[in-house]
């Protein structure tokens, strides 16, 4: 080996650098998904595994009940399934434990961007795993009413509340730095995906369901995304899930930065 | 860089977790371009004061200086300057070395080509080579403090921190790191601070030693002067015979100060004991009836400093041998 002379002087970062930091982060997580992608398999699975089931064993039920097409009904259920819980936060955890989290602390990146980078990367699996599902609406015979615009807005508003929902895992995974918390996060998913219109319309529901169904910000997500496929252009509607979606954002996004900003304080 | 010459300066750093002193008021001056080395055994609170010194954990009381800026008041300063590779190499084991050494150089702003060419002389610097495009979870632990300096380096720092660099290494991979480090050091003229728990590493890496014990520096010097501070050359003779009649021709010599014997060992305290040898030797072969099976040379240890300014033994604390084990 020969001796080298190093001469590349380092820059301070700044606020200026926030959109370079945040794509650096991003790209670094989606490698890792890459390669790690058994972890979305059930995430591919199962959202496909609940559209078979339910189609076949509900549709004639639903079509006696003058329920319409039921196939249309379940597929925003089916991406809601692929969306909701995907993130990279056991990534994040990982990272924790390792000490390679603190070792980024170390470089001028912008620490908002170690979360926001993060974001941003899930993003982009929760569009990639609309995909399947909707191939396979499409392959079973769903049909948007409004056209490739009501699938482009339908995926939108999807990835949109997968993002949303992402902001509790990265929470419990700052403020706990504990692998098991995040995988325990899954928990989550089960009361916004299923208290909710996810097997028949808001009407059908009574008793306490339809009280919890009320105040499911999953209801309105799932009310606007029918209308994008069955209805058409419901204002309304996509305004229902748009706001669901940001008081959901609001308040995970909320305590994923609280977490942030307390792992990343010097102590 | 300071304008005083020093690469660390700090005065009374003071850290405690609780109602635990961890740091209990440390002074360091650390010059441009030294290699010093920190030792103690585990729990003495060497760790504690490299993250402070890295900006990772704030003094309690206190003021330090690293690279001429203040931690507390510029910590983001202090991190444009320093490198550093804590105890256990921090890598994402998904990424390759490339990715993250790409990762790293964006992250300080180097922009692509003149990262892509920092790559290239840091991949020579610390020997990756063919290895450098596989997944880190491939390389053995050697490799992987290799990268884990190769990263520290990244941004060119003009002070680096490496924490126990060898700790879980085998004796070659220790001795690869060490080469790396003495000429990461000739070469660039990179201040190194490091910490230890090998007496060996702080010998023949450190310019200065600093030894600390219950979060207080006891002791810092060179190595040789730390030595030479705290005892005499011992001159260890075995002999078949009767060794009660080598004491009188022995207590004679000039160069003996204390003659100690226990069973068929004299020993001899000296002042220079590569030149008492030949001396005690033809004493020795004077004596009728005695012969001599072994003589050795024991020079004081770190340990022995250890010793005088605690009172303690290394090993009554955990220290271990580069040999392996505790000793």
């Amino acid at each position: 080996m020969t001796a080298v002379t190093l001469t590349v002087p380092a820059r301070r970062g700044g606020p200026g650098r926030f959109l370079a930091d945040l794509l650096t982060v991003a790209g670094r997580s989606l490698r890792g998904a890459s390669r790690e992608i058994g972890t979305l398999i059930p995430a591919l699975i199962v959202p496909l595994f609940f559209f078979a089931v339910n189609v076949g064993s509900l549709e004639k039920v639903a079509s006696a009940a003058g329920m319409g097409d039921y196939l249309a009904f379940q597929l925003p259920v089916a991406v809601i399934f692929a969306v909701t819980g995907v993130s990279r936060a056991s990534a994040l955890v990982t990272d924790i434990a390792s000490g390679y989290f603190e070792r980024l602390l170390l470089t001028p990146v912008n620490r908002l961007a170690l979360l926001l980078g993060l974001m941003a990367s899930d993003f982009v699996l929760v569009v990639a795993l609309c995909i399947p599902v909707l191939i396979m609406g499409a392959v079973l015979g769903v049909s948007f009413v409004t056209g490739i615009a009501g699938i482009v807005v339908f995926v939108l508003v999807a990835a949109a509340w997968g993002v949303a929902f992402t902001g509790f895992p990265y929470a419990i995974a700052l403020r706990t730095g504990n692998p098991g918390a995040v995988a325990a996060s899954f928990i989550l998913f089960f009361p916004f995906a299923f208290l909710t219109t996810a097997y028949v319309p808001k009407e059908a529901l009574g008793g306490w369901l339809a009280t919890v169904a009320d105040v499911n910000p999953v209801t309105y997500i799932l009310g606007g995304l029918r209308s994008l496929v069955s209805t058409g252009w419901d204002a309304g509607a996509i305004a229902g899930a748009v706001i669901a979606t940001l008081v959901v954002g609001t308040i995970s996004i909320g305590l994923a930065l609280a977490a942030l900003r307390r792992r990343v304080r010097v102590p | 860089m300071s304008a005083t010459g020093l690469a660390i300066e700090a005065t009374g750093l003071v850290r405690r977790f609780g109602s635990v002193d961890a740091v209990r008021g440390v002074d360091l001056a650390v010059r441009q371009g030294e290699i010093y080395g920190f030792l103690g055994p585990n729990g003495a609170g060497k760790t504690t004061v490299v993250r402070m010194l890295c900006t990772l954990l704030r003094p309690t009381e206190g003021r330090a200086r690293v690279a001429g800026i203040d931690l507390v008041e510029d910590p983001a300063g202090v991190r444009l300057h320093i490198g550093a590779a804590l105890q256990e190499a921090s890598l994402d084991l998904a990424q390759t070395g490339r990715e993250l050494l790409s990762l790293q150089a964006r992250l300080f702003g180097l922009p692509s080509d003149a990262a892509r060419r920092r790559i290239a002389e840091l991949v020579e610097l610390v020997d990756i080579g063919e290895a450098l495009d596989r997944r880190v979870k491939t390389y053995s632990g050697g490799m992987r403090r290799r990268l884990d300096l190769a990263l520290a380096l990244v941004h060119d720092p003009s002070v680096l921190f490496l924490d126990e660099p060898t700790t879980g290494l085998d004796p070659a991979s220790r001795r690869q790191v060490w080469t790396e480090v003495q000429r990461l050091n000739a070469d660039r003229g990179v201040t190194i601070f490091l910490t230890t728990q090998y007496l060996e590493e702080a010998e023949a890496l450190a310019s200065r030693v600093g030894i600390i014990a219950e979060g207080r520096i006891v002791a810092e010097d060179t190595p040789e002067a730390l030595k030479r501070s705290v005892g005499r050359d011992v001159v260890i003779v075995r002999v078949d015979g009767e060794p009660e009649a080598a004491e009188a021709p022995l207590r004679g010599l000039a160069d003996v100060e204390r003659l100690e014997r226990a069973g068929d060992e004299i020993r001899l305290a000296v002042s220079d004991g590569p030149a008492a040898i030949p001396t005690i030797a033809t004493a020795l072969a004077d004596v009728s009836g005695l012969t001599v099976r072994e003589m050795a040379l024991r020079r004081p240890s770190l340990d022995d400093v250890f010793f005088t300014v605690t009172g303690q033994r290394l090993n009554e604390h955990g220290f271990e041998s580069l040999a392996g084990g505790a000793r």
